[in-house]
């Protein structure tokens, strides 16, 4: 299965995240970052990569400061 | 027992706060942000949720810019400290609490111009004189929201636009105000607002935070404090990003979990039931006062204008002496003293011997200020 990640500065962000994405009804995890990816902050956010798009507009759209979103097999 | 010390530490608390804090240590009992596992992410919710709550209580336009503290002192110094260097000048007034005092007065012996404004015996300040004072190129100006002493509440919104005019940023010490009264930050153009969590906001001592106003540009501050955040730990420099900027070491949860429900149990009251509740208590104190021989009460004597505090001395006698028998004879509990304002004690004319300060909170009963106002005049006159 394809995920994405999408990493964050500080973990607030990610509950932020979270919180925005969640509400609008999208199926997100928290979850460990995953190492290879050295993020910034210890907790990163997981989604089904084909609503990559979504996911980013409603981040841009309510301000959510993210360091980089990346891809992943799982 | 009647409790008459709320600006101290508010009494008794809501049963929801002492449940939100058994359930925080219960249900999201990890270190927030630091591992990733359900327990770190519960504890990570729970706070940024309170964050979401005290930027919507106060209106600041960004949960970011929440800065979680241990009580207002923290908040004040980190503000004062973070944001006046050698050279700097500051405006205050006269009648601060010691916590926005010393460090200025610390500041002031290390290079920063300290101007006080002089406030009136009732607490009130003259804004003309105030403008005059707040020249351009002032840096900050530090106001109290409500007076710790007197209750005095202090125009704030045009406070602001005299330190705007200058250029200086506006940091308010509301430790007595919030809770007490609706604060809307961007409305009144309040910068910097520090708060503390166990008076009338209904929290657990050791939670408080400062608030920064969404626009103003937070890397003018320098930390207090620079650790562990939890973020960019592959870096051995601090990280700049809020609230990690001004967030390091794991956090209180417990507090902060106290600090949402009591925000949750004022809104589900409403603030401005809460306001005419102590308005109602400050007038039945202020006019009872009044009437008893020999008692000179302190403030506007206008419950309009304060929040739910009330000092008053009596000739003759010291006030130790009368917080004493209140407690030991008739039960009822009060701070006499300074109050840890030497300052405004000298502007309402009652230094060095202090006040006995009433100061009624949320639970507090119509019929307790009648029985807590007897025993005063008893007390007066035996
Ligand atoms: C006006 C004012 N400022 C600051 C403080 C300090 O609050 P804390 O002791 O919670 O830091 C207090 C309370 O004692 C206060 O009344």
């Amino acid at each position: 299965m394809t995920y994405g990640v999408v990493l964050f500065h500080t973990t607030a962000s990610a509950m932020q995240a979270e919180k925005v994405l969640s509400k609008a009804g999208l199926k997100v995890k928290l979850v460990p970052t995953p190492r290879q990816f050295s993020s910034d902050c210890g907790i990163a956010l997981r989604f089904d990569w084909e609503q990559k798009g979504q996911v980013e507009s409603l981040l841009t759209s309510n301000k959510v400061d993210t360091a980089a979103v990346r891809q992943m097999e799982q | 027992m009647i409790y008459l010390d709320n600006a101290a530490t508010s009494w008794p608390k809501p049963p929801e706060v002492l449940k939100a804090m058994t359930d925080a240590l219960e249900r999201s009992g990890g270190n927030p942000g630091r591992s990733g596992h359900r327990l770190s992410i519960e504890a990570a919710r729970l706070i940024y949720q309170t964050r979401e709550d005290i930027a919507d209580f106060f209106n600041s336009g960004d949960p970011m810019g929440v800065i979680f503290t241990s009580n207002a002192t923290h908040a004040l110094n980190l503000a004062i400290r973070g944001l006046l260097h050698p050279g700097d000048r500051a405006v205050t007034t006269s009648i601060e609490h010691n916590s926005v005092m010393r460090p200025l007065r610390h500041l002031e012996k290390n290079g920063v111009e300290l101007r006080v404004v002089p406030c009136a015996q009732d607490g009130t300040v003259d804004l003309a004189d105030m403008a005059k004072t707040v020249t351009p190129g002032t840096k900050l100006l530090i106001s109290v929201f409500a007076s710790n002493v007197v209750g005095t509440i202090m125009p704030i919104k045009q406070i602001a636009q005299i330190a705007h005019r200058a250029g200086a940023l506006l940091l308010v010490d509301a430790a007595q105000a919030a809770g007490a009264l609706p604060i809307d930050m961007q409305e009144m153009g309040i910068d910097l607002l520090a708060f503390t969590g166990h008076k009338a906001l209904l929290g657990s001592p050791g939670s408080g935070g400062l608030v920064i106003r969404a626009g103003v540009d937070a890397s003018q501050i320098e930390p207090l404090m620079r650790g562990g955040t939890g973020s960019q730990s592959e870096l051995e420099e601090h990280p700049d990003f809020l609230p990690d900027r001004f967030e390091s070491g794991t956090p209180n949860l417990v507090g902060i979990a106290s600090l949402q429900a009591g925000i949750g149990w004022l809104r589900q009251r409403g603030m401005d039931a809460v306001r005419e509740h102590e308005k109602d208590l400050t007038r039945q104190i202020i006019e009872g006062l009044s009437q008893i021989p020999g008692i000179k009460v302190y403030g506007t004597l206008d419950a309009e204008r304060c929040v739910a505090i009330v000092s008053f001395t009596v000739e003759g006698r010291t006030v130790s002496e009368i917080g004493m028998r209140l407690d030991e004879e008739y039960g009822v509990l009060v701070r006499v003293g300074l109050h840890c304002a030497p300052a405004a004690h000298r502007t309402i004319g009652s230094f060095p011997e202090g006040t006995v300060r009433l100061a009624p909170g949320v639970f507090t009963t119509k019929k307790q200020i009648e029985t807590a106002l007897g025993a005063i005049a008893r007390v007066v006159t035996t």
